[in-house]
C-alpha cells in the first residue's frame, strides 16, 4: 500500500496519527492504573485515592499474596488444567466436524450445518440448561461442568468450515483418496497439517474463553478449592471474607496487615499476567487466523 | 466425524429445549419437569404486570443497538486510519495496543472499573477532587452506567472488529487504488468509493451476527460491572441478569424461565425479520 501516496493528505494523515495515538493511550491507561494501584501503599490509596503514578510506593501487597500463595496457585491449576483438556478435546472435535462440513460430497451438509446454525436462533434459555446440568447429569462440583459447555460453538466451526474450504483444494483431498487413504487417514495425515493456521486461531478463541471463564465456576462450582482463577479473583473483589481467609492462613488479622485495595488490584494483576505476556506472540496468529477464516464467511 | 459434534449440541442445547416447560408451571424443586403444577401463561402475565418486562426489553435492545452502532462506525474508522498509515512500527504497536483489552477477562473489568470509580478512592473523584470539583457517586447514579457501560463495551471489543475490517481491506487489490490515483482521487475519495463499498460484505456479516444475539447482549460485562447493584437495575438490568439473579438469589424458576423463552422467542424474530430485509435488498448478504 505504500505506492499510493497523496499530495493533499498531510493534514489526514496528522489527524490519522493523532486519533489511533489517543485511542491507544485510552486502551492503555486502565493497565497502568491497576499496577500503580497494587504497587502504592494501602494508606495512601484511602488517604489520596488511586493515581496513575503510586504517590507512596509498596510492595505490601504482593508480599501478602506470596506469603500463602496455596489458593491462588490451586485458582491457576484447575484453570490451565480446563483450558487445555478443554481446548485440545474442542479443537478435535471441531476440525472433524468443519472437514466434514466443507465435503461437498457429504449429501446431509446442509441439514447438519442447520441443526447447528440453530441453536443460535434459538434456545431454551439459562434456565432449563441449569436444571438439566444440575439435576438431570449431576454435574455439579465437577471439572466435566467447566469444560463442557464451552467446548464448541457454532460460530467457531463456521470459522473453521470456511478455513479448511479455502486452503486446502479439493484435488489434494481427491488425490488422497486415489492413492487408497480412508477419510480418517485423510483427515489427519492432510487436512490437520495444512489447516494449522485456522487450528491454531480457533484453538486460540476456545483457550481464551476457557481462561477468561468464571460464568460456569459461579453456577456449578460449590466447593472453593476447584474456583476456576476468574471466579476466585471475582469472589476476592467483591467480598471480604476471601481476604480474612488469606489473612487466617498467614496469621495476621485481615484489618491491619493485609492491605486491602492494593491486593485486590494485585491480585488482577497476577490472574491477568500469563495473558498479557503471551499476548505479543498470540496476537500475530490471531489476526493470521482471522484474516483467512473470516472474510469470507 | 461429525456424530460428536452432533451429539454435543443435542445435549447441550436441543435437550434443554424441553425445559421450556417450566415457563409453564408453578415450579416446585420435588416434582422436577412434569410433577410441578401446570399454570399456563400465569408467569408471563405476572412479568407484564410489573412492568419488568417491557423495562428489560428496552434496556437489552437499547444496549445492544448502541453497542452494535457505534462498534462498528468506530471499528470502521480506526481500520480505515490504520490501512492509511504508512509508519511501520507505529502501524504494528497500535494496532497490538488496541486489540489488548480484547483478552483481558471481564472480571478484570471489574476491578478496573471500581479503581477507576469507586466514590471515596476512585481514580476519577481523586482528579475530581484535585480540581476542587465535588466526588460523584457513581455507584448510586443510574444514568452514568448508560454511558459507563458502552464506554466500557467498546474499550473491549473495538480492536477485534477493527481487526476483522483490516483484513478486509488488506484484500482489496491495489489495483483499484491505482486506477483512482491515476485519475486525481484524494485519500479522502479513495476512503468514500473504494474502501467503504469494499467493506460492506465483512460488515454485513458481523452485524447479522450481532442482531442474532441483539437480545443475549453482554451478560458478563453487565454482571461484572454492576453485579448485584440495585440501585443501578433501572438503567442496567437487562433480561440475562434479570434472568440469572432469579436463578441464583431469588429462585424463581418458572419466571426466570418464562423471561428466558420471551428473550429466545423475540430473539428469534428478530433476526428472521432482519435476515429477511437484508435479503430483500441485496441477495448476497443475507446469512440464509
Amino acid at each position: 500500500m505504500n505506492t499510493r501516496k497523496s499530495e493533499k493528505s498531510v493534514i489526514f494523515t496528522f489527524s490519522a496519527y493523532t486519533l489511533v495515538t489517543i485511542a491507544s493511550l485510552i486502551c492503555l491507561i486502565p493497565f497502568l492504573l491497576i499496577l500503580s494501584g497494587s504497587l502504592t501503599s494501602n494508606e495512601s490509596i484511602i488517604r489520596d485515592g488511586y493515581r496513575l503514578f503510586p504517590k507512596e510506593f509498596s510492595s505490601a501487597a504482593y508480599k501478602a499474596i506470596f506469603a500463602a500463595p496455596s489458593p491462588i496457585v490451586r485458582a491457576y491449576g484447575v484453570t490451565t488444567f480446563v483450558t487445555i483438556v478443554g481446548t485440545a478435546i474442542g479443537l478435535f472435535l471441531m476440525t472433524m466436524a468443519g472437514y466434514v462440513l466443507q465435503r461437498k460430497d457429504f449429501r446431509y451438509r446442509n441439514r447438519c450445518m442447520f441443526f447447528i446454525y440453530f441453536t443460535t436462533l434459538f434456545s431454551g434459555g439459562l434456565v432449563p440448561w441449569y436444571i438439566m446440568m444440575t439435576s438431570y447429569l449431576n454435574l455439579t462440583d465437577t471439572y466435566t461442568a467447566l469444560i463442557f459447555p464451552g467446548l464448541m460453538s457454532p460460530f467457531l466451526i463456521i470459522l473453521m468450515r470456511s478455513f479448511i474450504r479455502t486452503t486446502i483444494p479439493d484435488e489434494i483431498v481427491e488425490s488422497a483418496k486415489i492413492d487408497g487413504a480412508n477419510d480418517f487417514r485423510i483427515y489427519y495425515q492432510v487436512v490437520v497439517p495444512l489447516a494449522m493456521p485456522g487450528i491454531a486461531t480457533v484453538g486460540l478463541f476456545l483457550a481464551l474463553g476457557y481462561w477468561n471463564g468464571w460464568f460456569h465456576s459461579s453456577l456449578f462450582i460449590n466447593d472453593p478449592h476447584k474456583y476456576e482463577l476468574q471466579y476466585y479473583l471475582y469472589n476476592i473483589i467483591n467480598t471480604m471474607s476471601f481476604l480474612a481467609d488469606l489473612g487466617a492462613s498467614t496469621g495476621v488479622t485481615v484489618a491491619v496487615d493485609i492491605p486491602m485495595e492494593s491486593t485486590k488490584l494485585a491480585m488482577a494483576l497476577i490472574v491477568t499476567g500469563p495473558i498479557l505476556l503471551l499476548y505479543p506472540f498470540v496476537q500475530r496468529f490471531f489476526v493470521k487466523g482471522l484474516t483467512v477464516g473470516a472474510v469470507k464467511g | 466425524m461429525l456424530v460428536p459434534t452432533l451429539l454435543f449440541f443435542l445435549i447441550n442445547s436441543y435437550i434443554p429445549m424441553v425445559g421450556i416447560y417450566f415457563a409453564f408451571t408453578r415450579f416446585d424443586f420435588n416434582g422436577g419437569l412434569f410433577g410441578s403444577q401446570f399454570i399456563g401463561l400465569e408467569n408471563f402475565s405476572f412479568l407484564w404486570k410489573s412492568g419488568k418486562l417491557v423495562e428489560l426489553t428496552l434496556n437489552t435492545i437499547g444496549y445492544n443497538l448502541a453497542f452494535i452502532f457505534f462498534k462498528n462506525i468506530l471499528a470502521i474508522l480506526f481500520a480505515v486510519l490504520l490501512s492509511e498509515i504508512h509508519g511501520k512500527w507505529f502501524k504494528k504497536i497500535t494496532q497490538s495496543v488496541l486489540f489488548l483489552p480484547y483478552f483481558v477477562s471481564f472480571v478484570l473489568l471489574s476491578a478496573i472499573s471500581y479503581n477507576m470509580f469507586n466514590y471515596e478512592t476512585g481514580f476519577v473523584n481523586t482528579m475530581l477532587k484535585s480540581f476542587d470539583i465535588a466526588p460523584v457517586n457513581f455507584y448510586n447514579t443510574p444514568w452514568i452506567w448508560i454511558f459507563l457501560l458502552i464506554a466500557f463495551y467498546l474499550w473491549k471489543q473495538i480492536g477485534y472488529s477493527m481487526v476483522i475490517y483490516l483484513a478486509s481491506i488488506t484484500g482489496i487489490s491495489d489495483e483499484y487504488y491505482e486506477a483512482a490515483r491515476i485519475d486525481g482521487a484524494t485519500i479522502l475519495q479513495r476512503i468514500r468509493y473504494i474502501t467503504i463499498p469494499m467493506l460492506m460484505p465483512a460488515f454485513f456479516l458481523l452485524l447479522l451476527f450481532s442482531i442474532g444475539s441483539i437480545m443475549k447482549g453482554q451478560f458478563d460485562l453487565f454482571y461484572q460491572l454492576i453485579g448485584n447493584n440495585g440501585l443501578l437495575f433501572s438503567t442496567t438490568d437487562i433480561i440475562d441478569t434479570y434472568v440469572f439473579r432469579s436463578l441464583k438469589e431469588t429462585f424463581d424458576i418458572g419466571m426466570a424461565t418464562a423471561a428466558g423463552l420471551y428473550q429466545s422467542l423475540f430473539g428469534f424474530i428478530l433476526i428472521l425479520t432482519v435476515n429477511y430485509l437484508i435479503k430483500k435488498s441485496n441477495e448476497d448478504y443475507a446469512l440464509f
